[in-house]
């Protein structure tokens, strides 16, 4: 019965993991691509052109200019660049901060674990933007300001996930065999806790970055985040409202869908990821 | 004797429950309050404003004094705890009225936003995952799924710029920004004048609460619709709007109150950024003029307020969670 259907099942499985893997390739591709735009588009983003000011989107310029002239998609780039770095340096750090606190909690004892458990709840219990201003304000605002604070409030949810799996396979039968048979704690961390955690890991930092490109542009557009004179995405969104009684649409409109399709990109990827790594999610 | 340990297992959770509670409120205090002392923000810089270069050290070291800037951080904390445990949150120095009423007005501005908001994505976020669910595979659910979706990846004050856009500059059906016309007294605005500018925000913030709501209750409706007990009610001739209605709703609207209740920290935040952007005079706004202009006591005191709305929030989704699904009342206990 199962050899007569493994053939079709696995013939389509093949094709599914094969669009997944291309969709992935193309997703990573075009963010691969934004990068290196925004960093080409850093100078010639600056440039000003009096002459040029306020034009509709056109095919000289893509989308529009803004008030002093200067090219609306070289800024959004340049912004884009920004963001995605923001959102990895971010994901990063809150990742690093999840995995430390998961290993504590599930290989600590419960202490540990309460601790922990009692620490998310601290980090939720405020709404996330109000502790991102109190973060970014602490430290003073700028650019590494909104890294630090982006990066040190997103990992609550992850580390959830991530003491969850943990203490599911510290309970499994084989890890106490393996504790019967005298392997220490570290032994047990590194033999069979770590190969459960690094795919919830991975996917969960990736996922994160939507997140943290959000709240970055959130903090810019508030005027708490990146330094205003930086076209970042939120800052060029919070400039756009000036001009928007005037009817400069592009200026508000351009940037944010820029903004969106990155913010997507990075998810299908985040998805994606989650497909390949973790199949039977597929499912649900 | 069985009921009686049980009566005394439920006390104990209760009470666990609420120095955990306690514990919590006063990590969120001190843990804010360590972060502003932390600030490089100069508390008398902000406070003389433009005038720093005007006062000489001796005058800087009096004000220090008084406000007991000399002190060790912790017994400043002391202090400052025991003022706010008497409900004195001090004075903000942007609106130059004491903190509490500054809350206390821009929260009741706040409040109509955030109830319509709430209502609205709630309502419309359930109804759609209902339909959604209904319509398993067919187009209407995938133009919802995708829809959700893309909400949840679209960044809130961008959203509220669109709707500004269309609606405010274009159309001009809306007002562009506040809370009343402008240059009407507070006492004169009409119901109609505040519903009319209070449509554009609400819609922007209950934005960010659809999808998830929406996503969740299409999942809850796709495993309802697939049980036992709704094929036995389909063999006994029941449509599909009966059975939504009969079956399903109920057994959906657990998890979707959960999650709108947990959903207000969210929903606080959102504010911050749909207040920005429509210049709504609310508790949203008075955030960002806090942190703008450093108005330390102010900031202090909407954390804790908003840290306080949350568990309020946590707290009537648990119990609304029961009150819909009676099963989880005997696991609780």
């Amino acid at each position: 019965m199962s050899s007569a259907l493994s053939p079709v099942a696995g013939a389509r499985w093949a094709d599914r993991r094969t669009r997944t893997l291309a969709g992935l390739g193309v997703a990573l591709a075009l963010v691969a691509a934004v990068v290196v735009a925004g960093t080409l588009a850093a100078g010639p983003a600056q440039v000003t052109d009096l002459a040029a000011r306020h034009r509709p989107p056109s095919l000289d310029h893509p989308f529009g200019t803004d008030r002093y002239g200067r090219d609306l998609l070289l800024r959004t780039l340049v912004g884009l660049r920004l963001s995605l770095l923001v959102g990895a340096l971010a994901a990063l750090l809150s990742g690093a901060i999840a995995l430390l606190l998961a290993l504590l909690a599930t290989a600590g004892g419960r202490v540990a674990a309460a601790v922990v458990d009692w620490l998310v709840d601290l980090f939720l219990a405020l709404p996330h933007l109000v502790l991102l201003i109190l973060v970014a304000f602490a430290l003073g605002g700028g650019t590494d300001a909104v890294v630090l604070a982006v990066g040190l409030t997103h990992w609550p949810r992850l580390t959830r996930v991530l003491v969850s799996v943990g203490r599911e396979t510290t309970a499994a039968e084989y890890v106490a065999v393996s504790r019967a048979l005298g392997h220490g704690r570290l032994h047990v961390a590194r033999r069979h806790l770590a190969p459960h955690l690094v795919p919830h890991l991975s996917v969960g930092v990736v996922l994160m970055f939507p997140h943290a490109i959000l709240h970055e542009a959130a903090l810019s557009f508030l005027g708490l985040g990146v330094d205003p004179g930086e076209p970042a995405v939120g800052v060029l969104l919070a400039d756009s409202m000036r001009s928007l009684s005037a009817g400069h649409w592009w200026l508000a409109v351009l940037p944010g869908l820029g903004l969106l399709l990155v913010v997507k990109l990075v998810d299908r990827v985040g998805e994606d990821l989650r497909l390949l790594l973790d199949p039977r999610s597929a499912h649900l | 004797m069985g009921l009686l340990s049980r009566d005394r297992g439920r006390l104990r959770t209760a009470g666990l429950r609420a120095v955990r509670l306690v514990s919590l409120l006063v990590a969120v205090a001190a843990g804010c309050f360590a972060l502003m002392a932390g600030s490089p923000v100069d508390p008398v810089e902000a406070y003389v404003g433009a005038d720093t270069a005007a006062i000489g050290s001796e005058q800087r070291a009096q004000i220090e004094e008084r406000w007991g800037l000399d002190e060790p951080p912790l017994e400043r904390f002391g202090v400052w705890a025991g003022h706010v445990v008497t409900g004195d949150l001090g004075t903000s120095q942007v609106f130059g009225q004491p903190v509490t009423e500054v809350i206390a007005d821009r929260f009741a501005a706040s409040l109509s936003l955030l109830a319509l908001a709430w209502l609205l994505s709630g309502v419309l976020g359930f109804t759609l995952g209902l339909l959604a669910g209904a319509t398993r595979g067919r187009l209407l659910d995938r133009v919802l799924t995708w829809w959700a979706y893309t909400l949840a990846s679209a960044p809130t004050f961008w959203v509220g710029l669109l709707l500004l856009y269309v609606f405010s500059v274009s159309l001009q059906w809306t007002p562009v920004c506040c809370a009343a016309p402008l240059g009407t007294l507070p006492g004169e605005v009409s119901l109609l004048d505040r519903v009319h500018h209070l449509v554009l925000p609400a819609l922007t913030l209950s934005v960010v609460g659809i999808s998830p709501v929406l996503l969740h209750t299409r999942q809850a409706t796709l495993e309802v619709l697939a049980s036992d007990h709704v094929a036995f009610a389909r063999a006994q001739g029941e449509r599909l709007p009966g059975l939504l209605l009969h079956r399903v709703a109920r057994n959906a609207a657990g998890p979707a109150l959960m999650l709108q209740f947990a959903s207000v920290g969210e929903l606080l935040g959102g504010s911050v950024l749909a207040e920005q952007v429509f210049t709504y005079p609310g508790l949203g706004e008075a955030t960002t003029t806090a942190a703008l202009r450093q108005d330390v006591p102010l900031l202090l005191g909407i954390a804790l307020t908003t840290a306080l709305v949350v568990f309020v929030g946590n707290a009537l989704g648990d119990l609304a969670h029961r009150v819909a699904v009676p099963r989880t009342r005997e696991v609780a206990a």
